[in-house]
This record gives structure tokens, sequence and C-alpha cells, in this order.
């Protein structure tokens, strides 16, 4: 599939900031199953400054901004030719030992209800991939997907307990049972081209990867029951939402602000 | 209280050689010359605003360490056991670190086990894969040490992050030499006060390989309300370099840069005196505001030095201590000089039992605490306290860990009625860059109350000169 990315992200101040500091976690993996052609990524009026690739395999940027500015925009434009890998990341190098990502972090705190949940849905499983499959399907049965239902700053427990949640619940809760079983989980941030009936939002995507012996890092979308296929575009990855986030910026003044973000994932060519 | 324990100056009723000459010095001082001296000593520490605020303790924020007179003594064979032992260990230790960012061999090899690094809460997973320059990860190692024989040293503790203390080594010696000028006349005593200079080359030998002229050197300090301010500023005073706030540096084309009067500087080297977690609200925690926004991304692509470098902390774990003798076998093939103290880690469960069970005889620390809080001297402690301290451990037995009561050895102290043993311990600070060096002598930390063995300055505990005699 080629897939044509345009995502816009502008951030609107109350009163113009002295500066801005961003870490820009937004070019495409460099794995098996995608090949971006051509990826750009800019902040006008912004300079680029260190740009290197880290432990996980993710390609990281910063930009800086002089102010005084009323509104920061992050652009990125980009074509990738994606095949459909059935979820399993292959070709990327990386130097995070998996067992690393077994930390808990307060978003993918296991609570009981999450505990159980893990135990039920693990319990008769064959091996590690049929546990890491079972856990996605129960964690997609648990949480109905309702944009709004939660807040960038919830925790798994809570859109369990919520019965809905977003596709970040969706990715931490998964990340949380699979930790809890001792099976190393992350967080995914990417795109996803959702066809036709996706949203405008949508179309910027999180799922989680879980590390299988002898199989490597596979990735599962609970949001959408499926695991990552050609449709999605792997950006990077972290304990969580936060540690994975494509964009952490700071902005240098007491101001409110807005954020206003526009994506769009489109199929040129099946 | 203190008999049977070593004492440095007397063996078997002698003075023991390298205290030879303090004898007459210390029977012909009158006890009002010797009080005179102490108001002196005091004034001048107060002077030159060397004090140091405990956190969580209330009191006088200005309030001085106790600095007592008499100097603790090594003779040059001691102290050339003593510094190949700490240069092993720092080096040991920075080898670890590398491995553990890196391939983990000793991990493979099931030298230790992965859960304590990979699992560590101060393992860092944002600087895997990263060597830092020369491959220095702690470059200021401070190895706590205790002495319980005429030859037996034991490893206490490392610290390889940001261990403090090193102004009362060099402020010590000032003080003494101005006041007892004869003294160092009558004694051939090595020099420390070139600890300066060779942190200021250490430091320089590690500017990233981007850095292509005479590198730029700050210490970045918390501020004025942290406990150990003075040294950052008494450091980067000797050093002739700034002591920088976050707020004075900003990140701009891969660089990080100083704000000066003539305009931004580039900044090469950072001696940091901050903990990983403030360093940079766009890795670490997002809500701090000591640090430097994108700090950590010029560092991750080699555009500036951060000392210690983030993530070192994984090393001095009370956990990971155990294994050290093990690294130094591991990474460098030799058997180490230096004996770690036996340690019974409470999240094995057969360790928990004895622990449990042998508290009174033990000295319980937690994990990741330090500075002599939260811990238990169980000899020296009321059976309340010691039932009050097993429950902790048992609710968090994996928070700590438990070593035996060690006869730590003790040196002539002055005290009110007169000249007394007190128990003592260690601190020397090995340098690591380009080369591996130490000054001869250290921060040697005292326990002033009577039958004490806590020497931290939160708990009680005062500081002495501590000399290397030449040859």
């Amino acid at each position: 599939m080629i897939l044509l990315v345009s995502h816009v992200s502008t951030y609107r101040y109350d009163a113009p900031v002295r500066g801005a500091v961003q870490s820009l976690r937004m070019t495409p993996s460099v794995c098996d199953g995608q090949r971006a052609i051509r990826w750009q990524v800019e902040v006008p009026g912004g300079t680029r400054g260190a740009a290197f690739r880290d432990g996980a395999g993710d390609w990281i940027e910063s930009w800086s901004l002089r102010g005084p500015a009323s509104e920061i925009t992050v652009k990125v434009t980009g074509e990738v030719a994606t095949t459909d890998m059935a979820g399993v990341l292959r070709g990327q190098r990386e130097a995070v030992a998996p067992e690393v990502y077994l930390r808990e972090t307060a978003p993918t705190r296991a609570d009981s209800g999450l505990m159980a949940l893990a135990h039920e849905a693990a319990g008769g499983a064959s091996d590690a991939l049929d546990r890491a499959h079972r856990l996605s399907a129960a964690i997609s049965e648990a949480i109905a997907y309702r944009p709004g239902a939660t807040d960038a700053q919830g925790t798994a427990a809570e859109a369990l307990a919520l019965g809905e949640g977003v596709c970040q619940d969706h990715a931490h809760a998964v990340i949380a049972c699979a930790r809890h079983l001792e099976m190393p989980a992350r967080y995914v941030s990417g795109y996803l081209h959702a066809g036709e009936e996706g949203g405008p939002n949508e179309a910027s995507h999180a799922w989680a990867e879980i590390w299988i012996e002898r199989l490597g890092w596979v990735g599962f979308d609970p949001a959408n029951a499926t695991c990552p296929d050609a449709r999605y575009i792997r950006l990077g990855s972290g304990f969580d939402a936060r540690d994975a986030a494509p964009i952490r910026g700071v902005a240098h003044g007491r101001v409110a602000e807005a954020l206003d973000v526009t994506v769009a994932v489109e199929a040129v060519q099946q | 209280m203190t008999t049977g324990y070593f004492n440095e100056m007397y063996e078997d009723g002698a003075v023991r050689a390298p205290y030879a000459r303090l004898e007459d010095w210390m029977r012909s001082m009158p006890a009002e010359l010797r009080q005179m001296k102490q108001a002196e000593a005091e004034d001048l520490f107060r002077r030159i605003g060397i004090t140091f605020a405990v956190y969580g303790e209330g009191g006088d924020p200005d309030r001085l360490i106790p600095f007592d007179m008499f100097p603790r003594v090594f003779s040059q064979d001691e102290w050339r056991r003593l510094e190949r032992g700490i240069k092993q260990r720092a080096r040991a230790l920075n080898a670890f670190l590398v491995d553990v960012y890196g391939r983990g061999e000793i991990i493979r090899a099931g030298k230790i086990p992965s859960r304590l690094v990979y699992r560590n809460e101060v393992y860092e997973k944002a600087v895997c894969g990263f060597v830092p320059p020369r491959g220095v990860f702690s470059h200021i190692v401070g190895i706590d040490i205790v002495r319980t024989g005429p030859s037996d040293f034991f490893v206490l503790e490392d610290n390889c992050r940001t261990p403090s203390g090193v102004s009362y080594m060099l402020e010590n010696r000032e003080i003494m030499m101005r006041m007892f000028p004869a003294l160092f006349q009558n004694n051939r005593i090595e020099p420390v006060d070139n600890y300066s200079d060779l942190l200021r080359r250490t430091l320089a030998s590690v500017a990233p390989a981007k850095c292509d002229r005479d590198p730029t050197i700050v210490i970045l300090t918390p501020g004025h309300f942290n406990s150990a301010y003075y040294e950052h500023s008494f450091l980067a005073d000797l050093m002739g370099v700034e002591l920088v706030e976050g707020a004075d540096l900003f990140v701009e084309n891969g660089f990080v840069w100083m704000r000066t009067t003539e305009g931004p500087k580039k900044v090469d080297v950072i001696y940091r005196r901050i903990d990983d977690s403030f360093l940079d609200p766009l890795c670490f925690r997002p809500d701090s505001l000591l640090g430097v926004p994108g700090l950590m991304d010029v560092y991750r692509s080699g555009g500036v030095s951060i000392c210690s470098a983030p993530g070192a902390g994984v090393a001095d774990d009370k956990a990971v201590y155990t294994f050290v003798p093990e690294m130094v076998r591991f990474y460098l093939g030799e058997e180490p000089i230096l004996q770690n103290v036996p340690t019974w880690q409470c999240g094995k469960e057969e360790d928990l039992k004895y622990v449990l069970a042998n508290l009174k005889d033990l000295v319980v620390k937690e994990v990741h605490g330090s500075g002599g809080y939260g811990m238990l001297v169980g000899p020296k402690s009321t059976p309340e306290q010691i039932a009050h301290f097993a429950g902790r451990i048992a609710a968090n037995p994996e928070h700590y860990i438990a070593q035996p009561t060690l006869a730590l050895s003790t040196v002539p102290t002055f005290v009110e009625e007169g000249i007394a043993p007190r128990h003592v311990d260690l601190r020397p600070y090995c340098l690591v860059g380009e080369r591996i060096e130490l000054v001869p002598g250290g921060l040697t930390r005292v326990a002033l109350k009577d039958g004490s063995l806590v020497v931290n300055s939160s708990q009680g505990g005062g500081v002495k000169d501590t000399w290397v005699l030449a040859e």
C-alpha cells in the first residue's frame, strides 16, 4: 500500500511565548514492511537541532523556536510504502532489552480489575502468542471505543472501570495486563489509514507491542481488534503514551495553550 | 564503648607508626589552647561559608558540620593498596555501565540477575545504546570505605552519580594548615589541593567529539536552596568555570548554550549536580523547572557531555552493590582488592528470614535511601524500634538490604572530656576520564557520639582532615 500522510498540529497561546523547544518522534520507523518514499517534518519559523536514532530505534529530532510567538505549528507530510507483516516488527535495530518494558508506569498500572481480566483471558492459552492475542481480544471486548470518553491523563484501570475509551486506553490496558503476566509490552504511536469511515483525527493512532520469545515484538491493536497491517505506519514506542508521544514540547511563558490537530492518511494505491 | 575495635592510633598500647608524630602534638596541647583552636576553626568555617543544610531536619539551615582537629592518618603503604582497590572498582563500575546500556554481556553470562538491572527504577531506557565519550558514565566515583583491622578494608557503598563532600576534604586541609603550620613541617603529608585541577582535566577529557577547541565546562546546580550549593560554587570557583542553573542554559542548533552578557556561549561539558529526573522536562519529569528542555536530545546526539552520565545510578544501587566484586572479575579479570561487606537481600526469602530473626545484630538500609535516613542499626536500637522496623521490612522486603554491624575502626577525637576514640569511615573521590586519578586523601567522617557507628552528617557526624604520609 502507498499511504499519504498529512499531519498538522498547531499550538495557540493566549499570549506570546518567549520561545519553545520541541522533541519530535514523528518519522516512520526503519523496519520491514514500511519504507518512507518521502517524509518531511517542519516547524515553520523554527530551527532544527539535535537529530538521532535512539536505543529503541526511533528517529528523534529537536526543534527550537525563538519568540515572541503566539502559535507554533508542527507540519508532517510524507508518503510511505507499506506491506502487511501480520503485526510482527522485523528489521528494526534496537538496543533496549525487552525486560526493560516490564516496568510499571502510572497509566499502565494493573489494578485488581485488570489483573483479573488478564488471568481470565490468558487461562488456557496454548503459548505466549496465543496469550497475547487473547489479552488483546479481551480488552477490545471490555473497553468500547468511544471518542471523548476519557482524557489524555486517564489510566488503563479507569478506562476498564468505565468500559469505554479511545485507542490510548486500549493500548494502556493491554500493556498493563501483559506486564502483569510478565510479558514485556510497550506503547506504539503511529498512523492508521482507517478508510472512508474513519474520522479526521483517528488517523493518529496508537497500539501496543508485546514481546514474544523467538518472534520478537508483535503489534496488537485492541481498538480495532486486529494486528497492525499495511494500513499502519509505525513512528515510535515507549513505556506509555507520554513516553512514546510524537510531540513533546516546552513553551517559555505563563500562557494557556490550545492544540488544534488535523491528520489525514490516504491510500493512493492498494 | 569503643574497646574491641581497631584503634588506628594505638595497637597493643603502642602508637602505630603513621601516628607517631601526632602523639607529642596531642600531649603538648593544653585544654585552653585546644578550646581556642576549636573556636578558631569554627570561626574560619563560618567565615568561608561552608555550612551544610540537612533536608527534613529543620533547625539551623546554616549549621556547621562539626570539624574535629585530630587528623586521620594513612601510611604510604596503606594508601597505595587502597588506591589500587579504589581505581580498580571505579574501572569495573564504568565497564558495567557501558555493558548494561549496550549488549548486557554480564547479564547474558548469568553473573547478575537481569531483573536487578533492567527493572531497576534508575536504569535509564533513554540512554540505551549510547556510549558516552571515552566510555565513562561515572566521572567522579565516591567510594565509602570502612576499616576493621590493620589491613581489613571494606566497601560500604559506591556513589556513582554526584557524590558530595569533596569541598570538606579540601577545606579541612586548608584550615588545618592555617591553624597548625608546624604540624605540616614535622610531617610529610601528601597534598590534596590539586583536586580541582584534576577534576577540570577529567571533565575536559570527556568533551564530545564535536568539540574542536578548549572545552567550555559548567557546573549545573539546582540552586542556592540545595544543601550542597556551597560545594557547587566552591568547585566552580576553584576550577574557574561558570556555575549555572537550568534557566541559564538553552538548546539550539543541536548544542547547549549559556546566556552571557556577551551573548550565547557554547557549552561542551556539564558537571551536573542535579538528579537525572530533573535534567530535562522533555525526557524525564515534565514538571521539572530545574533542568534544560531539550538537553537530553543534544546529549544523545553527541553535542554535549553530561557528568555523571544520565543512567549512572544503576551501578550504585544498593542491590547491585552485592555484585561489584563479580564485575571486577568479569570485566577486568582480576581479583577485587577491596572487599564488599556481606549483604543480605531482603527480597530473597531465605535472606529475609535470617534478617528478621537477627535484626538486633544487623544494620538494615533502604535500597534507594541515602544520608542515613530510613536505616536501622540493630545493636543501638530499642526493641520497639526494631519491631517497628521489622514491620516496614516485611511490608516491602525488596526495598531493604541488611549487613552485619561492622566493627568500624576508631581514631582519637577531641571530645568534651578530652580525647577519646570515635568511629570513622572514609570517602575518597576517584576521577575517571582519559585517565583514572585519585588525590591522596578523602573525606573522613567521624561519629561524634560515644559508641555511635553512624557517621552521616545528618545523624551527628563530623569530619576530619585525612592525611596520607609521603615516604
